[in-house]
């Protein structure tokens, strides 16, 4: 319904002819991916981080308009800090911490999601998903890496043992071109799927939802997370408001399952709806409408041969909890460092298997959550209705029974304690962080300049040494850590000093100081410790103290290195 | 199916306690029977305190609930 959309001015990409079309005569790139949405488009600059040539293509040619993805979740920004592309998303994106939840007409209790001290991001932020497309858009423009096809429609797709053939439709024609390994990542309705035939199982949830973007002209709206559960103005359903950037507000509004969806997207009958919502004082713009059915889906396998499914081509979810966008963006982490190795011939492809793996088992607690909050918000029987009805009532007098108030759990990094790139601790640990974890943030020094811990680590494998002075470190241990980071493999490391410490530098092995004391903290580290981090910043392996053969076995395991 | 559930007998005075719940759900419709059902059922799953005996109990009367049905 794009008639309206006030405070956002879109740009229409051009399309130019490519190559193939101007000469007729097809050629095989390293990587295409299918769609540029958050999910292709992380998954393009990932590329070219890693110095992977990619041709993106895409049907449109304009970033998506409307009440997309609006929730960005810590892990999601420490991906897009690795690659360069946060900050413009951080100032423009908005924060907050107080949760409201509403029964009926008074409040039942409200949260207050302090933030944890000590992290270089905030453990979420809300952006439209067109600025956020837009940031991802633009450093690609001017890298030479990277060919962005706006226009260009996937119209065939023929697989082969060690390439993939694609037929394009533009605005001048058809062409063809041959991709060695594919990226879907081409949405909930994904041609590729489709052209391949697969499956995508699931369930379409019964309730419908209407999705309203509001901007507020009052200035003093509070920046809160409102959730009602049957509230006066939606009698037998639930409401959502959420604050996205330029004081615009989005709006679920539950509705009936047997309603006209187009009398109820009608303006006449929406406003009066969100007046009764929002008050008499509020002095408001409609900007989008939408209706929305959601769904539980998620394919099978999500790697088919030279072909990898991310984001929602592989699964969807309902959007309670801020799980769609973020996920595929953490499939796309966990994806390409893979690739890259495998095609440089360092790994064996079996390493793919591990993105298979590891990101069903991640969908998995996806859909989880989301089905679970789903039933809460939207219950199925009398039953199921007076259940949760008890929760919410019990909740205002009763603190046991708030946890059970399930109003959409927010999106965390999947943890992944059964990986099979992890090597078990054989030491005893006591913090919250284990192998198949994303490794955790905390403030450090180097010199006078402060900074954080996970914009030192990525991209390679890294390695953590904790130590109490770095003057103390044992010549050959220094000389092993030196060699790991030639390694045709490279495992560079950094020393964190738990200690304050003077001014020391190794080539090739920057000295940090934990001024906070957070990494001693969050790693439970005590000097001697060695941590192993996999290129997307996830814990392997880690041991009480330095080993090299062990930490290269660990390795040859997390890489499936040749 | 051995857990930690109780099931032998130890209810200390049957009648009246199954007269004050009969007592409760007195005049209520069935959305609010289902209603007070429920706190109760929150009541005495947080004062149990044990998610596996409650989970037991569940699978108890799923099975019964069939095995009737059949």
């Amino acid at each position: 319904m794009p008639f309206m959309q006030r405070t956002y001015d879109y740009e229409e990409f051009e399309y130019a002819p490519s190559p193939e079309e101007l000469s007729g005569q097809s050629t095989r790139y390293p990587v295409v991916v299918v769609g540029a949405g958050p999910v292709g488009l992380t998954a393009a600059n990932d590329l070219v981080y890693h110095g992977i040539p990619v041709v993106v293509i895409d049907e449109d040619n304009k970033v998506s308009l409307g009440s997309r993805a609006i929730c960005f979740a810590k892990r999601t920004l420490e991906v897009f800090d690795r690659l360069g592309c946060v900050e413009p998303m951080e100032e423009k994106g908005v924060t907050w911490n107080v949760g409201r939840v509403f029964y009926r007409d008074k409040e039942a209790y409200q949260f207050n999601l302090l933030p944890e001290e000590g992290h270089g991001h905030p453990a979420f932020i809300n952006l439209q998903q067109y600025y956020l497309e837009e940031y991802l858009i633009e450093p690609l423009r001017d890298n030479p890496l990277a060919e962005l096809r706006w226009l260009n429609r996937l119209v065939d797709l023929e697989t082969h043992d060690d390439f993939v053939r694609l037929t394009v439709a533009t605005p001048r024609g058809m062409y063809q071109m041959e991709a060695e390994w594919l990226i879907a990542a081409d949405g909930t309705r994904s041609t590729v799927r489709k052209l391949m035939g697969l499956d995508y199982k699931g369930k379409q949830f019964e309730g419908k939802f209407l999705i309203t973007d509001v901007v507020m002209k009052n200035e003093d709206f509070p920046t809160e997370r409102w959730f009602w559960f049957d509230p006066p103005f939606n009698p037998g359903y639930s409401a959502l408001l959420h604050k996205q950037a330029d004081n615009v507000w989005r709006i679920d509004m539950q509705l009936g399952r047997d309603v006209d969806v187009e009398e109820e997207k009608d303006p006449n009958r929406v406003l009066p709806r969100i007046r009764a919502m929002l008050g008499e004082d509020a002095d408001f713009d409609l900007e989008w409408i939408s209706i929305y059915r959601f769904h539980s889906r998620r394919m099978e396998r999500f790697v088919h041969g030279r072909v990898f499914f991310v984001g929602d081509a592989a699964h969807i979810v309902s959007p309670f909890g801020a799980r769609g966008a973020n996920s595929g963006i953490q499939d796309v982490d966990n994806l390409i460092w893979k690739l890259k190795l495998v095609m440089e011939g360092k790994a064996s492809p079996q390493l793919l298997e591990t993105y298979n793996e590891e990101r069903i088992y991640a969908a998995n607690e996806n859909l989880f959550h989301t089905e679970t909050s789903t039933e809460f918000i939207s219950p199925n029987t009398p039953g199921q209705k007076a259940l949760r009805n008890a929760v919410l009532e019990l909740s205002r007098e009763y603190e046991f029974a708030r946890p059970l108030i399930n109003s959409g759990r927010l999106s965390t990094a999947t943890i992944m304690p059964d990986s099979p790139l992890n090597t078990p601790d054989e030491d005893e640990w006591n913090c919250r962080l284990i192998p198949g974890a994303p490794a955790e943030d905390a403030p450090v020094v180097r010199g006078d300049e402060r900074s954080y811990f996970l914009k030192q680590v990525g991209g390679v494998f890294n390695g953590v040494l904790f130590v109490d002075s770095p003057q103390a470190i044992p010549t050959d241990t220094l000389a092993d850590l030196q060699a790991l980071a030639q390694k045709d493999v490279p495992i560079e490391t950094k020393i964190v000093a738990l200690e304050p410490t003077e001014a020391t530098e190794y080539e090739g092995l920057p000295v940090f100081y934990d001024a906070d004391g957070y990494m001693k903290q969050r790693y439970d580290a005590t000097p001697g410790a060695y941590y192993l981090l996999r290129p997307d910043q996830h814990v392997c392996a880690r041991w009480r103290s330095f080993d090299r053969a062990k930490v290269e076995a660990a390795q040859k395991k997390a890489g499936y290195l040749l | 199916m051995n857990g930690k559930l109780h099931t032998e007998p130890r209810i200390q005075n049957p009648d009246p306690l199954y007269k004050a719940l009969s007592d409760l759900h007195d005049g209520l419709s069935a959305e609010e029977s289902l209603l007070v059902d429920s706190k109760l059922i929150f009541f005495l799953i947080n004062h149990i305190g044990d998610d596996a005996v409650v989970m037991e109990a569940i699978e108890r009367v799923r099975r019964s609930t069939r095995s009737a049905e059949a």
